[in-house]
């Protein structure tokens, strides 16, 4: 018996979420008294695994999967955890994982259980704590079948040192010509600027901002604070910002560790999607706006005003800062 | 073209969320239940197909009585025909399952499911589905085209789009973007008139394993008072989220 944890790479780099499903399953594993083992794919350095309790790794080296494939990654994982009898696979919640583990789920005839907020409460029955009604509850929620998906919510878990002795060993999957049968032809992607998905803070505007040549602003805010930039639905139905900087609970989810909030009126929708984030701000006209019941700070004031003085404050902490 | 549309019926997103029987179960009480967004998007996109390449649309919802208005509505909108397994949809290994057994007795060429459920969050049901039946699977897609048998679909990533090729058969996890949402439709009067008489199938559910069972809910603890900043004293701000949140 053991735990095997997928861990996302990208260019031969780990993923930022990596070290986080690495930490958890170290964590399911020492619950189960077995030890975690990591699989990975075209990353240069595994032994950083060890640092977070990763005690073995199988190292995919592959060309045909240096580029996402959900059907050829569920094979390959489905081929290790039958390798090493695992009883508990711990992925995490990015976009390309929550496409393949579904079809992880169905080849091993698994229970999955996404949105995962914390270590396992219980391993008999094994229950753990999910987000649900798009973060309007949470549900503890037990997975009946033998073998058990675990998807652990971005940034809910956070990542923890823990240093064992890691061992590598090379694993080649079987993998059919049929699993490529969905093919990648081109990755439109924002390069060397940080994403909603794995971002630490996210700075978002609102229809209060009243129309796209405003957003020079957010812009400049967020690349002070390294920020990704998202919206309010109503700003991309109008086209004033990408479908892609939608937020809420029919767009992208966020859960960083700062979110912040400018001529967003906090309706239950947006606020559904962006509620996992640590810490709110919002900055808004109207003190009446609901964001503010759900924000932890907040600056009553037009957003005109308010932003130019808070990025130039913002460049004065930096410099002093670092 | 042959289109099944998986329909999950869930409660209008503006509804409270509250628990009951000892908070084991989601309380229905006064809640009104809609077509889940994203499956809303994937009817309507699949509209667009019967309207301009000519399709029949099924819509299937795994789900007893209840969801009866929810799968007439969809008629309204312009399906041709539903189907309704008559059991309660527990768990998403378990549903698709349940629509396994549609989608072979109905030889369709394209199923279009959400990428997830607004209710439980399931995110897994289009991909389970896909697997049971080995055809192709494409999640939170935001562009579909097809023509004859070949398939050029966008999917949403983190931090951009991908765009695909496949063939059908395929199976779809969609969203906002399949259309937009200028473009959802509400039902005439015409088109309710015309649902009363289309048909509705209710098949009975299969044997099926269940991978997982909501044991407990919970609320989220009740948020704590906002910190006002007044706008003339921004590095107070800046202040709190350095010294007390610690997040810059
Ligand atoms: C089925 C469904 C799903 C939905 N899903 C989502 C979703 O996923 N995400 C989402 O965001 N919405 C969603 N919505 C829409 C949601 O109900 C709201 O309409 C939307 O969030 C409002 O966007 P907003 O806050 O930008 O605009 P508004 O509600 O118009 O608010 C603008 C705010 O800006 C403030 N303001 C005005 N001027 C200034 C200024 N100069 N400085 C500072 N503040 C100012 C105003 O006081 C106001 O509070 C959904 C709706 C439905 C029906
Ligand atoms: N009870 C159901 N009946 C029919 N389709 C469903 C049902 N539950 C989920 N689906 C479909 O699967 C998608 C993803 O749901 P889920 O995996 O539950 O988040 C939904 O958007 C629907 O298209």
């Amino acid at each position: 018996m053991s735990v095997l944890v997928y861990t996302e790479s990208e260019n031969g780099k780990f993923k930022k979420n990596a070290f986080e499903v690495a930490s958890y399953a170290k964590v399911v594993a020492s619950q189960l008294g077995t030890s975690a083992i990591a699989l990975t794919f075209n990353v240069q350095d595994d032994e950083i695994l060890g640092e977070y309790g990763i005690s073995k790794v199988l190292k995919v080296s592959n060309d045909q999967l240096a580029t996402f494939s959900a059907r050829a990654f569920a094979d390959t994982i489905s081929q290790a955890v039958e390798k090493e009898k695992a009883k508990v696979v711990i992925v995490s919640s990015s976009a390309d994982t929550k496409f393949m583990a579904p079809i992880l789920a169905a080849k091993l005839k698994a229970g999955y259980v996404p949105n995962v907020v914390a270590s396992p409460e219980n391993t008999e029955p094994f229950t753990v704590k999910r987000t649900a009604f798009s973060n309007k509850g949470f549900a503890h929620t037990q997975i009946n079948t033998d073998i058990k998906i675990v998807g652990v919510s971005n940034n809910a878990f956070g990542q923890h040192k823990n240093k064992v002795a890691i061992e590598i060993e090379d694993f080649n999957p079987n993998i059919d010509d049929s699993s490529f049968s969905v093919k990648s032809v081109e990755v439109d992607k924002v390069v060397g600027k940080a994403t909603i998905a794995d971002a630490d803070i996210v700075v978002s505007g609102g229809r209060g901002l009243k129309g796209p040549e405003n957003w020079g602003m957010i812009e400049e805010l967020a690349e002070v604070l390294g920020a990704a930039t998202a919206c309010s639905k109503p700003v991309s139905d109008m086209g004033w910002r990408p479908h892609g900087e939608h937020v809420g609970q029919t767009g992208k989810p966020v859960a960083s560790n700062l979110y912040i909030a400018i001529g967003i009126s906090g309706a239950i929708q947006h606020l559904a999607g962006v509620s996992a984030s640590k810490t709110k701000v919002v900055i808004n006209t109207d003190p009446e706006a609901p964001f503010f019941r759900a924000a932890d700070y907040g600056i009553v004031g037009d957003a005109f005003e308010v932003v130019p003085k808070l990025i130039e404050k913002l460049k004065d902490f930096k410099a002093q800062n670092t | 073209m042959k289109i099944l549309v998986c329909i999950s019926n869930v409660p209008d997103t503006t509804s409270k969320i509250n628990f009951t029987e000892d908070d084991t179960k989601f309380d229905t009480n006064g809640v009104q239940f809609v077509i889940n967004p994203n499956d809303e998007f994937g009817l309507t996109r699949a509209m667009w197909f019967k309207e301009k390449q000519g399709a029949t649309i099924h819509v299937v919802s795994v789900g007893e009585v209840s969801v009866e208005p929810t799968l007439r509505k969809a008629l309204a909108i312009g399906a041709d025909e539903a189907i309704r397994i008559n059991t309660i949809p527990t768990d998403g290994l378990f549903v698709a399952q349940q629509l396994a057994e549609v989608v072979k007795n109905g030889q369709y060429d394209l199923i279009i499911a959400g990428r997830e459920s607004i209710d439980y969050n399931g995110g897994m049901v289009p991909g389970i589905l896909a697997t049971l039946l080995d055809i192709n699977f494409i999640n939170t897609c935001i562009g579909l085209e097809i023509e004859g048998d070949a398939v050029t679909a966008i999917r949403e990533i983190d931090g951009g789009k991908e765009t695909l090729a496949t063939t059908l058969p395929l199976v779809v996890g969609g969203q906002k973007g399949l259309v937009e949402e200028s473009e959802l439709r509400i039902p005439n009067m015409r088109g309710i008139m015309m649902a009363r008489k289309k048909v509705l199938n209710v098949v009975e559910p299969t044997d099926s394993i269940r991978g997982t069972e909501d044991a407990k809910f919970e609320k989220p603890a009740p948020k704590g008072a906002v910190k006002l900043v007044d706008s003339d004293k921004i590095e107070e701000l800046i202040d709190l989220l350095h010294n007390e949140a610690k997040v810059i």
